[in-house]
């Protein structure tokens, strides 16, 4: 076999694995819809204990009006609350990196703000803000940490040596921030943002789960508890549908704006021949 | 011919003891003159290092004095030391190109000027065709001339280098040297080089300074006097042999005592 035979072999392997990546799950997916429709028709399970996927999709069509108003409430709490976080993480990040003083006066209580279970601040939010707002806090109290510590961790590792050329030819404070901290602390800010926009979505259903049927605003999440109120199964099934998907959609198109802006020069976007 | 005889770096009884209470340095007293090749060697920890970043201005004395003076009548935008690092340092995010422009652009010299400058600085380290690669893209030697061309650019008048051609392989670091000679005959600036390397700062210097272990002082002072331009030849030369016996004798006493193992 010649090297480039050898080359085009290895191609091809590669090809096939990435093939079998994508069609493994896909596999698995089909498999297991079945197994469930199987079990579902097979033991006549009535929809009230058990919906068949066959029924969730029929539920999502035929009731898509309300659930796709429903996930539009959703995503737009879920966006305000991740653009909140992205936006008050970096700020806060970077008025910590700039003085000492204040960051020692207040990281502690983004600590206790972060380990105190959001399921159990949302009631009381209820109470003193106005529900819209109070469920788009919940979303930017789970979202801002990971964002703000991960900053904060990406500003403290700038090279030590360029640090020190900055300081030999005179840099000033912006212009060390702007051309050497914030461009460093790029990858580990994405980082942070990935992890919020998928909590931003479990804040926001929180919040609306904790608001229940009081809520005027409709949610997928206020849809789940209002159908498990009526029995209605495969709506609830349906909307949980929905949500997943929202999730992946958000976790893929962050990945994506990572992929992009670090794909010329970091080690985490580039391919293993590098 | 008159400012070859001012100094351009002048450290007089210079200490420095680092935070924990070590004596890293001193007192050291230094004098090296306009366009001047000095060589720094001595055992790791010495201070080396630490002596040149005090004269970058990176970091203050404890005691004693420093002068580092600038070409007499030489007004020009930038700066004037140029600092090459152990590692390359370049910015990942963005090109050689921006890379060379950044001592410019923290200078606010105006973009046509600036290009002007990078162009020339990055043809005078060989890497014209390589103004749009980033850095990951390159050679480790390569990185290392863009850390020059980066030094370059602001046209210093002192050129600091911390055994820049440490982590380089053999042939490599050699070809390096050869144009770093090549680049200090042609521009004359004063180099002040950092090295552990004895065979280096004897192919590369007019004057090689041997550091006591720490604090570090100068222990001898070495003359090189050997007829302009080196070349390939001078390495194989019994001149080069008998300088390097020298130095090397001169830096035993630095060793002695202390367990190699």
């Amino acid at each position: 076999m010649s090297a480039a035979d050898n080359q085009q072999a290895a191609k091809g392997q590669d090809t096939a694995a990435r093939l079998l990546r994508f069609l493994l799950p896909l596999l698995v997916a089909l498999v297991g819809t079945a197994i469930w429709e199987a079990v579902v028709r097979l033991g006549q399970i009535p929809p009230y204990v058990l919906p068949g996927p066959v029924a969730v999709i029929g539920t999502l069509i035929s009731d898509w009006s309300v659930l796709s108003q429903s996930l539009g409430v959703t995503l737009l709490t879920t966006l305000e609350g991740f653009l909140a976080a992205a936006i008050g993480g970096i700020a806060l990040a970077l008025l910590f990196n700039q003085s000492k003083l204040l960051e020692y006066s207040l990281f502690p209580y983004a600590v206790i703000l972060q380990v105190t279970p959001v399921i159990a601040i949302a009631p009381l939010l209820l109470i003193y803000l106005p529900q819209e707002m109070a469920v788009v806090v919940c979303a930017w109290i789970v979202g801002f940490f990971p964002v703000l510590s991960n900053t904060t961790l990406g500003l403290n590792s700038v090279d030590r040596n360029l640090a020190g050329l900055f300081q030999l030819y005179g840099a000033s404070r912006l212009q060390t921030l702007r051309y050497l901290k914030l461009p460093s602390a790029l990858p580990y800010v994405l980082g942070g943002l990935r992890i919020a926009g998928g909590l931003s979505l479990i804040g926001a259903v929180v919040a609306e789960i904790a608001a229940g049927s009081a809520g005027a605003g409709s949610g997928l999440a206020y849809r789940i508890a209002e159908s498990s109120y009526r029995l209605n199964i495969p709506r609830m099934f349906a909307a949980l549908l929905l949500l997943s998907l929202a999730g992946i959609v958000i976790y893929a198109l962050l990945a994506l704006t990572s992929y992009l802006l670090l794909r010329r020069w970091h080690e985490s976007a580039l391919g293993k021949e590098h | 011919m008159s400012e070859m005889g001012s100094l351009a770096v002048d450290l007089a009884g210079v200490t420095k003891v680092f935070d924990n209470g070590v004596m890293a340095l001193g007192p050291l007293d230094l004098a090296i003159r306009h366009g001047e090749f000095v060589s720094l060697v001595g055992p790791s920890g010495c201070g080396k290092s630490t002596a040149l970043r005090l004269i970058a201005g990176l970091a203050a004395p404890t005691s004693g004095r420093i002068d580092v003076s600038h070409r007499p009548g030489a007004e020009r935008p930038g700066h004037a030391i140029g600092f090459v690092f152990q590692e390359p340092t370049l910015m990942p995010w963005t090109s050689v190109r921006e890379n060379v422009r950044l001592p410019l652009k923290l200078a606010h010299v105006a973009e046509s000027e600036a290009d002007r400058r990078i162009d020339e600085a990055l043809r005078s380290v060989g890497l014209a065709e390589f103004a749009g690669a980033y850095p990951r893209q390159l050679s480790g030697g390569m990185k290392m001339r863009v850390s020059l061309a980066r030094a370059l650019v602001t046209d210093p008048d002192i050129l600091l280098m911390d055994e820049p051609f440490a982590a380089l392989d053999e042939i490599t670091r050699f070809r390096l040297n050869n144009d770093l000679l090549a680049l200090w005959r042609s521009l004359r600036k004063t180099v002040v080089f950092v090295t552990h390397s004895v065979f280096e700062s004897v192919y590369l210097s007019q004057r090689v300074l041997v550091m006591t272990a720490r604090p570090g002082r100068i222990g001898a002072e070495i003359r090189i006097d050997v007829a302009e331009p080196r070349g390939e030849d001078f390495r194989t030369s019994t001149a080069y042999a008998s300088y390097c016996r020298e130095v090397s004798a001169a830096l035993a006493p630095s060793y002695s005592g202390v367990s190699v193992l």
